[in-house]
């Protein structure tokens, strides 16, 4: 059963790492940028979560929902203030602001609330569910998470490939001036790809600290590398790579703490991200980019 | 009034003057070539109209607006449509989807559908691959789907840039069959071309661009008997 509880919470590790990956693959995908203050939108929902359940005593939903909205604005923001003014500039430019951005969120919260961790009550009503007599224990927590991850995929994955706004998105990412021609609003639509990637960092932050319940203004700053790794690991720019990617970072991550050394664990996953690359340098599903000549 | 109206047209990349104040206009219902060598400056004519590239003096007026700074994406909706220089279709998206992104801004479903039919019936071969990923066409087929995406948004007015680019020869009869087929049904045309030939005897009329200026213009059959355009564009 030790083998099956692992698998169990490396998916579950693995689909949190999924929802974030998501953020950086479509931000990638069709700004063509990589967004490094992503991380840190997941810490600012867990403390807007913290604020109004732990601090206000406001219910569970209403949280939850002041989260997605604060993430999402501030996504649109972030893109609007910090990036806009940079788009058709150097790509290191984009790139060392939003390095930017990741400190002055981490710092602007600090200064709020103090560099001491909370303590983060899980948000997931859902019991635990006990399997074979108890010999497997899935905690609610990674029910939760797993479904809200499958959840996701299926909704994004029509959005983009069935609406005419998510047409609009796949257009923009291929060639921008194209889509211009097509009548697109290309800010519009980065604008959105902000807004919905922000919006699944406030879940993905909810259901990071409803399992890891200590929450401090670098709570994000990992788990959004590894979710960055894990957007590279399945191919940079695809949707269901990022899926795939997540997943397999977290059982990898969880098989090495269990199998190999808690220590080494860490080093493990980018280890595998290295080789993987090496082999495939488009990531799993990547797509080649022939480049026009 | 002229349909299409530019005047005195500058236009820079960098430090770099690339069209020098060129003015020319375009009447309902004509086929105007825009011709020249390479870097002549026809492509960036094109693509500052349709405000891909600003403008950094003159105007251009499009049915009495003034749209030299109207962000591209508005230009659409007001009539006007552009077939880009290699076509750029969304390879990975199928034919029916880059077609139905062609109409991305018109809301009448019902009209939509039948600018369908009506590009179907110009590109039957585009309906046999509808469900195609654009990318697996051939070049041909690629440019026959950019123009017929562009006639999803029933524009009053197309812009083509080299739509024989790159084509075997028996394209490039096709493509300017069909060129003049859109503009029998009543579509004026913008059309920029290497293939002066081609694009002279389908025009009514033509400018010659070189190195950012407008050397001649005139009737198409005119220009066409010209030694000077004869000796330096059709190669006699």
């Amino acid at each position: 059963m030790g083998f099956l509880s692992y698998l169990i919470s490396g998916i579950s590790l693995g689909s949190i790492y999924a929802i974030i990956a998501l953020g950086y693959t479509m931000v990638y995908g069709i700004a063509k940028m990589l967004n490094f203050a992503h991380g840190d939108v997941i810490m600012i929902g867990s403390y807007v979560v913290f604020t109004s359940t732990m601090m206000m005593g406001l219910p569970v939903p209403v949280g939850i929902l002041a989260s997605i909205v604060v993430c999402t604005v501030l996504g649109v923001l972030i893109e609007g203030i910090a990036y806009r003014p940079l788009r058709g500039t150097s790509s290191l430019a984009v790139l060392i602001t939003a390095i930017g951005v990741s400190y002055f969120l981490q710092n602007a919260v600090q200064l709020v609330y103090g560099a001491n961790a909370k303590s983060f009550k899980s948000v997931v009503p859902v019991k635990a569910l006990s399997l074979a007599d108890g010999a497997l224990v899935i905690s609610g927590e990674t029910i939760v998470t797993i479904v809200s991850c499958i959840v996701i995929m299926i909704v994004l994955n029509t959005f983009v490939n069935k609406t005419k706004a998510g047409h609009a998105m796949l257009a923009v990412s291929e060639d921008r001036l194209a889509a211009q021609l097509m009548g697109i609003n290309v800010n519009k639509t980065i604008s959105l790809t902000f807004a919905i990637g922000s919006g699944l960092a406030a879940v993905a932050g909810m259901l990071l600290c409803s399992a890891y319940p200590n929450l401090t203004p670098t709570t994000g700053a990992m788990p959004g590398i590894k979710a960055f790794t894990a957007a590279v690991f399945g191919g940079i720019g695809s949707i269901p790579g990022a899926m795939l990617g997540g997943i397999l970072l977290g059982i990898i991550e969880i098989m090495g703490k269990a199998y190999i050394s808690t220590q080494l664990a860490d080093a493990i996953v980018f280890a595998v991200l290295i080789i993987v690359l090496l082999v495939k340098p488009t990531g799993i599903l990547g797509k080649k980019i022939s480049e026009k000549v | 009034m002229a349909m299409l109206e530019i005047k005195d047209l500058e236009v820079y990349y960098g430090m770099i003057q690339a069209i020098k104040g060129i003015s020319f206009e375009v009447n309902q219902g004509e086929v105007i070539a825009l011709i020249g060598a390479n870097g002549a400056g026809k492509t960036t004519t094109l693509q500052t109209i349709t405000g891909m590239i600003p403008a950094k003096k003159g105007s251009i007026t499009f049915n009495g607006v003034d749209i030299t700074k109207i962000p591209g994406h508005k230009i659409v909706p007001m009539g006007m449509a552009h077939v880009p220089e290699g076509r750029r279709v969304f390879s990975q998206l199928s034919v029916l989807d880059n077609l139905k992104l062609g109409a991305y801004t018109r809301k009448d479903s019902k009209e939509i559908q039948e600018s369908l039919q009506m590009v179907y019936r110009h590109f039957p071969r585009l309906e046999e691959r509808k469900n195609q990923p654009a990318g697996t066409l051939s070049g041909g087929e690629q440019q026959m789907l950019a123009m017929g995406r562009a006639l999803m948004s029933k524009p009053s007015i197309i812009l083509m840039d080299e739509p024989s680019m790159g084509l075997s020869p028996i394209f490039v009869s096709e493509i300017f069959e069909i060129i003049k087929e859109i503009s029998e049904s009543g579509t004026t045309v913008l059309l920029v071309e290497q293939n002066a030939k081609k694009a002279l005897s389908i025009a009514d009329r033509a400018y010659v661009l070189e190195t950012g200026n407008i050397v001649l213009s005139g009737d198409a059959k005119e220009l066409m008997n010209d030694e000077s355009i004869k000796k330096a564009y059709l190669g006699e």
